[in-house]
């Protein structure tokens, strides 16, 4: 059982404020969909009013090509799993798996049957007499995702699941998620702040920033070729380098940076125009010493064995991350010349953050 | 029983007792006597005869003159033992007393009257208990029937309250609608009037509804109380609603996570209220005087007033039956005591 989620406008206003601003999404069937952004961009929000949770001001949601925005929660056949795993505190495991199927009354064997094979899968048999609060936190969260399973939803929506396990039990967990979507193959949307979870878990990502779509696609698509500056920075750990400048009135192909200095770049891929305010990004991994134009000041230096972080600044005030893998000879207060091959470079409007990417 | 004679004898440490040891037992013990003394005095009057309640000093353990039967006499003879006089040291019966004078027997020798000044003789006393005070009070008076009035009051609007209370409690915390606020005060607004105000209508309403003399007439006006949607809306605002949402896409119905989820978790505001709706319930006296006034309808309460005549009240009997109505509401608070610490601590959020 899977189902395509389709978004046309979804609209969502408390009074007069609008917090989700016309949204257009649509996940193909078994996908794995992460919503991403920042604390308060409606990413969980945008979750809840396709859960039929909170009602929507505006614009049309589909699933499985029906509209639903009349159809309460609990019939859109969707299960989710919360922040705060959300378990019955007065019922043991088995109960609460075994809560939302006695709700459609299930036969007692096929609901025992059911629950049994939930919780091997999840390896929660061994605590299904436990109450929540004599649980560890991954073991509530499999609690969690097992009530989840358990209903045999079409979608399965996340709500930040992963926030209040400490960072070993995440990795781990990460995997199991992913796990149980190529083992059950239905529609997931999972919504994060942590973009390394998105990158790693997501079939296609959403950035979402102050209620409005920024970006949608495969997240190697949103690591290469970002649309515009806020995905640049948010997608990709450390964040990406920015530069501003303007690019030289006559030739277009120079690039005269705040800094002083002056950058040639290449003849084609970019739609810039002659003098226009433009900001260069160049991601730390990228970022090449010794052979490029841009002096920079080492602030300070993170050696961690096999990869080395050099922090510093440009003349002009901007902070400069290089990421070089191996040890670093680089000492703080030195001053370093950084570049970026020419593929490797991304370039941004300063007015409207988009790409000027042309292809 | 190791532990609560720790707790008994826990002191502030050293091998002495420190002052304020002595300070911390002094204030206890004086706490324990002042709480303590008046219901024990009561418990102890309550086995004492008719005559012995109007002694004057009154003794705290009940005491009874000894009486015997003497060949001769239809009636058991009290018993004096003399201290002067004559007869100093024996042991006499009493036949009747004139003035100053009595006359007695010696129960070895009936025919003999003896003349004994009264000043010369102390009575036999032992401790008894007067339990004819507490079986009278299931044959002359029909305790079970009161009894049986008060408990069907106490448990049925308990239930009710309960009940009524928590669904607009769990209404006015956890739904969004307009107005909702201006429900809740005007609930907790009706506390503010006083039940005196209200007397006269309530009992026009209830007569009018044909609950005049009724049991029901007294539950029924009682049944919802501002204090307890008040107690329990606090305590359910602090339920998360992450988990009521849980329950909604588990598709359960409103009154499935009313019935399945909210009461559970809300048990110990729910005992907390249970217990002071059942103490207010069996205490009440007020409204069950006005309601009520066939005696076959009578609570515990009322009964105990209507021992207290104009011109005589029958103390023995009153103060029986006072232990015994006191009794189930103790029982109570013995077993649900410690729901009130945790449910009231817990009810002014986290």
């Amino acid at each position: 059982m899977m189902a395509s989620i389709e978004l046309r406008q979804v609209k969502k206003a408390y009074g007069g404020a609008e917090v989700i601003k016309g949204i257009d999404l649509s996940i193909p069937e078994g996908d794995f969909c992460v919503f991403v952004g920042p604390s308060g961009c409606g990413k969980s929000t945008l979750l809840r009013m396709i859960s039929g949770l909170e009602d929507i001001s505006g614009g049309e949601i589909a699933i499985g090509g029906e509209v639903v925005n009349r159809i309460p929660a609990a019939d859109r056949g969707l299960a989710m799993v919360f922040q705060s795993y959300a378990l019955y505190p007065h019922m043991t495991v088995r109960q609460n798996l075994s809560f939302g199927l006695e709700n459609i009354n299930t036969p007692r064997a096929e609901i025992t049957r059911k629950v049994g094979e939930v919780a091997r899968m999840l390896q929660i048999d061994a605590l299904l007499d436990r109450r929540p609060k004599d649980l560890s936190g991954g073991q509530r969260q499999r609690v969690a995702i097992g009530r989840a399973v358990v209903r045999e939803p079409r979608v399965f929506l996340f709500d930040e699941p992963l926030s209040n396990l400490d960072a070993e039990l995440r990795v781990d967990m990460r995997g199991e998620i992913a796990a149980l979507h190529r083992r059950l193959g239905n529609t997931m949307i999972y919504v994060t702040h942590d973009q390394v979870e998105a990158m790693t878990m997501a079939d296609k990502i959403a950035v979402l920033r102050l209620g409005k779509l920024e970006q949608f696609g495969a997240p190697l698509d949103l690591y290469n070729r970002p649309a515009n500056l806020f995905v640049a920075g948010f997608i990709g750990s450390p964040k990406m380098n920015f530069i501003t400048g303007r690019v030289d009135q006559g030739d277009r192909t120079l690039l005269h940076l705040d800094t002083g200095e002056t950058l040639r770049l290449p003849e084609r891929g970019f739609a810039q125009r002659a003098g226009e305010k433009v900001t260069l990004g160049i991601r730390p991994n990228h970022m090449t010493v010794g052979e490029g134009a841009i002096a920079v000041q080492v602030r300070s230096v993170e050696q961690l064995g096999g990869e080395s972080y050099v922090y510093g600044q440009t003349s002009a005030g901007a902070p400069i991350t290089v990421h070089s893998p191996g040890q670093t000879r680089i000492g703080i207060g030195e001053t370093i010349h950084v570049g970026a091959p020419e593929g490797e470079i991304h370039l941004f409007d300063s007015d409207t953050g988009l790409s000027l990417r042309d292809d | 029983m190791t532990r609560l004679l720790g707790f008994l004898t826990a002191t502030r440490g050293g091998a002495k007792l420190h002052w304020t040891d002595w300070a911390s037992y002094a204030y206890l013990c004086t706490g324990v006597f002042l709480m303590f003394f008046p219901v024990i005095w009561l418990v102890m009057s309550s086995f004492k005869t008719e005559a012995d309640l109007q002694r004057y000093p009154p003794t705290f353990l009940p005491y009874q003159q000894q009486t015997i039967m003497v060949e001769g006499y239809d009636d058991p003879l009290p018993l004096f033992e003399m201290t002067g006089g004559e007869y100093e040291g024996m042991i006499l019966a009493q036949l009747r007393r004139v003035g100053l004078q009595a006359q007695m027997i010696d129960p070895a020798n009936p025919g003999e009257r003896l003349r004994v000044g009264i000043e010369d003789r102390v009575p036999v006393e032992r401790f008894t208990l007067a339990t004819e005070n507490y079986t009278e009070l299931f044959g002359r008076f029909n305790f079970l029937l009161y009894f049986w009035n008060s408990t069907f009051i106490t448990v049925m609007a308990t239930l009710i309250m309960l009940l009524t209370n928590s669904m607009a409690a769990f209404a006015l915390s956890k739904y969004q609608f307009r107005g909702r606020t201006v429900v809740l005060l005007l609930v907790i607004g009706t506390l503010m009037i006083p039940q005196t105000v209200v007397l006269v209508p309530l009992f026009l309403i209830v007569t009018e509804l044909g609950m005049f003399n009724s049991l029901w007439g007294v539950i029924i006006p009682g049944a919802a109380t501002p204090t307890g949607v008040f107690l329990l809306r606090q305590y359910m605002l602090t339920i998360p609603d992450e988990i009521l949402d849980a329950a909604r896409m588990d598709k359960a119905s409103e009154w499935k996570i009313y019935w399945r989820i909210i009461l559970p978790l809300s048990a110990p505001a729910i005992a907390v209220l249970a217990i002071l709706a059942i103490m207010w319930r069996w205490n009440d006296f007020l409204w069950p005087l006005i309601v009520l006034t066939r005696s076959e309808n009578f609570t515990l309460q009322l009964a105990l007033n209507s021992f207290q005549g104009e011109l005589q009240t029958d103390w023995s009997s009153l103060l029986a039956m006072t232990v015994l109505t006191l009794l189930p509401i103790a029982m109570v608070f013995m077993f649900l005591q410690k729901y009130i610490a945790t449910g009231i601590a817990s009810t002014g959020g986290k």
